[in-house]
């Protein structure tokens, strides 16, 4: 790849890059990153019984729970993904992607299937009593349901499914193209992000179709079991990895450690990933040689990536004092430092021992946030901060505001993460020592106080950000753009080039 | 092959999904082809019927409305529709479908969960669930009478202080003793969950056993 950085027919930035789809889709993912931070604090509040808008129909703290979750997924994560992957899939490949108008299309069904899933969600459930659902649901035995779908992350009520399903085939086609016609080796961002297309789609197809309409109980449980933990693992998690090798090297303008860590970190992830859902559900009637598979398969995962982090240990080592004044760095590892707690913390608790205490409690919720919040939303909060000057062509309206969204996200994710585990463990000895119900409740009170509070940290680190956003885009355009603001191709080609 | 388009694409792409999917998915439900998948009509038993009929006597205006009759197929209906209403309105990630054989648990609710318990349509997909800030409920049918549970659900802090349950008037048409049919159907489902074990309801076992400790 090396001859390329001085080849006269280079394909410039602008000819490969629709600029402006990276900032729609950054801009919607922020969107639905407030919606969803918004019915977080609803469903924090009536734990504490401080909800005021309880006994509302639409604004149920229940239904809101699930557009919660599914707006990070589908509507903050997917859309940041996909303007990252404008941006990074050609300069990598050197060529644009497959259609320009295709592009188009693409966005404009990601958002149609996003926001009909919020108000499927919210609205459907009103209407679910009407005489021909019902007539409809019994001649064809198959449960229409009009709000969410019974399964975590496969919500999405069944009429968008095969919406999302065709948008996820024509992204993978449209992202393929450029990969697939570029030629020699292939950089390591590309493999993840090439195994990625084929995993969600398959994931997705697997999640939202098989244990609706085809398969019953204990098996259905199997299969929702690969479902939201392949929808983490084969989607979301390639997807940042092959972000984190693609914006590290650039940033710190060195190359990746060792090339053979970042195949033992691929090929390990691929393998045993997949192999893990059942532990989601362990204690349940699914076989229970499934379930010891799980288990052992997560702890082989959990040591694999450990790899990955040791290489990008390795890649910033001896350079550290970037992490004083370069923000979207300092993102990046404060993110994988949090992705290190996240897999020591899962390689124990994933354990048939773990698992009989804290199965069920909050602490499950806090290992859900650190990895979506403190890992995956944070590289991409990450690659705004490091991406939105170049693509506004002007500097930060303030860097103190930045500075303050960083450690606001940071430090509220982790008292969040320690708050809800330490609940967790009294709910699970609550639970096993027989007390009454209620006392499991009581006891968490104070913790479930203080979680909204950590809530309410991040969300003010998200609203600082968004307001620098906006005063950003008020401020005038650079009229010289500053060196480190331009968006050259070839800067890829010194950095990778190893 | 480890860098290659094929071998990422045919081989990590779709080889090891379809590995993982084969052995993970594929294994149960060849495990339990012997257990075929019961319809709504098959679960119906003398219980939930009984329950149905429980409904039509005490609230017989708003059963009227909703309802033909106390037979399998409005039992069917109503259980369609309240399972429907459960997951919409997102009870399931705050109340589990299955006892654990670990942490006491047979001795909270009752029996450990077993597969043929879930092999039918009201499973589909099956309503474990990942979370408890509530109790489990695959085993709270006959615990507490309907007229509780409708009060339960229009106001749960009326019948149980702290409760951190939101409210769900919007099953009622002004008051607890007026459900509309969701607001049936819900209570009906909930009536039935362990409504098909052998020993039922558990709720005095439960306290037998509080008063050994």
């Amino acid at each position: 790849m090396s001859e390329g950085s001085s080849s006269p027919d280079f394909p410039q930035h602008d000819e490969i890059v629709n600029e402006r789809l990276v900032r729609w889709y950054f801009y919607m993912a922020l969107t639905f990153m407030l919606i969803s931070m918004l019915g977080g604090l609803l469903m924090a509040a009536q734990l504490i019984h401080w909800n005021p808008l309880n006994g509302i129909e639409y604004l149920s703290a229940g239904r809101w729970r699930m557009v919660h979750t599914n707006a990070i997924a589908y509507g903050f994560l997917a859309n940041s993904f996909l303007g990252v992957l404008h941006w990074v899939v050609p300069r990598l490949t050197l060529r644009p992607v497959l259609s320009n108008r295709l592009s188009y299309f693409i966005f404009f069904a990601w958002q149609f299937v996003v926001l009909s899933t919020a108000a499927g969600i919210i609205i459907g459930p009103s209407f679910q009593d009407q005489a021909w659902v019902a007539e409809l649901s019994k001649s064809l035995n198959i449960a229409f349901s009009l709000g969410a779908q019974g399964l975590e992350w496969g919500e999405t009520p069944f009429w968008i499914d095969p919406v999302a399903q065709l948008g996820l085939l024509l992204l993978a086609i449209n992202f393929g193209s450029p990969i697939f016609q570029q030629k020699g080796p292939m950089y390591v961002t590309l493999w993840y992000f090439l195994a990625a297309f084929v995993w969600t789609f398959l994931t997705y197809g697997m999640g939202n179709f098989l244990p609706e309409y085809a398969v019953p109980g204990t098996s259905a449980g199997a299969i929702g079991g690969l479902f939201i933990h392949d929808l983490v693992g084969l989607f979301v998690t390639p997807l940042g990895w092959g972000m984190m090798y693609y914006f590290v090297p650039i940033i710190l303008k060195r190359p990746i450690w060792s090339h053979g860590l970042s195949l033992v970190g691929f090929w390990g992830l691929a393998f045993f990933y997949p192999l893990q859902g059942i532990h989601h559900f362990l204690y349940t009637p699914i076989p229970m040689f499934l379930q010891y598979g799980a288990v052992i398969s997560t702890i082989a995962v959990e040591l694999v990536v450990m790899t990955v982090i040791i290489n990008f240990i390795g890649t910033v080592w001896g350079a550290t004092d970037i992490f004083k004044k370069n923000i979207p760095i300092r993102w990046f590892y404060a993110g994988m430092i949090l992705y290190f707690v996240t897999c020591a913390q899962c390689a124990l608790q994933v354990t048939m021992t773990f698992q009989k205490l804290i199965h069920f409690t909050d602490w499950v919720v806090g290992h859900a946030h650190l990895v979506m919040f403190g890992v995956f939303s944070m590289w991409i909060f990450g690659v705004m901060t490091y991406l939105f000057p170049r693509l506004l062509k002007r500097e930060w309206y303030s860097n103190t505001l930045c500075e303050i969204h960083f450690w606001a996200s940071f430090v509220g994710v982790i008292i969040m993460f320690l708050d809800l585990m330490f609940a967790g463990l009294f709910q699970g000895f609550y639970w096993a020592s027989l007390q009454p119900w209620d006392v499991s409740v009581e006891v968490s009170q104070p913790f479930w106080v203080v979680r909204i509070f950590a809530g309410l940290t991040m969300f003010g680190g998200f609203l600082c950000f968004l307001y620098n956003l906006f005063m950003t885009m008020q401020s005038a355009e650079s009229t010289e753009t500053a060196p480190d603001l331009e968006n050259k191709t070839a800067i890829n080609y010194q950095v990778m080039d190893h | 092959m480890f860098e290659s388009k094929a071998g990422i694409f045919g081989i990590a792409g779709l080889g090891f999904f379809a590995f993982a999917f084969i052995s993970n998915a594929l294994v149960p439900i060849w495990m339990y082809k012997e257990l075929p998948e019961q319809t709504v009509e098959e679960v119906v038993n003398a219980r939930v019927l009984s329950s149905f009929g429980d409904l039509k006597q005490r609230y017989p205006e708003q059963f009227d409305k909703y309802f033909d009759a106390v037979d399998v197929d409005n039992c069917a209906e109503a259980l369609r529709l309240g399972r429907q209403v459960y997951i919409g309105e997102g009870c399931w990630h705050c109340h589990s479908q299955f006892v654990r054989p670990v942490s006491n648990e047979s001795r909270r609710f009752g029996p450990v969960s077993e597969t043929w318990e879930y092999q039918n349509a009201l499973q589909r997909p099956v309503m474990f669930g990942t979370r408890r800030v509530g109790p489990d409920l695959s085993r709270e049918g006959g615990r507490r009478g309907s007229d509780w549970h409708a009060v339960h659900f229009f106001e749960p802090k009326i019948v149980s202080t702290d409760s951190p349950m939101p409210s769900y008037p919007w099953f009622f048409e002004g008051s607890p003793d007026k459900p509309n049919k969701r607001g049936l159907a819900m209570i009906i489902y909930i009536q039935w969950l362990g409504s098909w074990l052998d020993e039922y309801p558990y709720y005095e076992q439960l306290e037998a056993d509080q008063e050994e400790l």
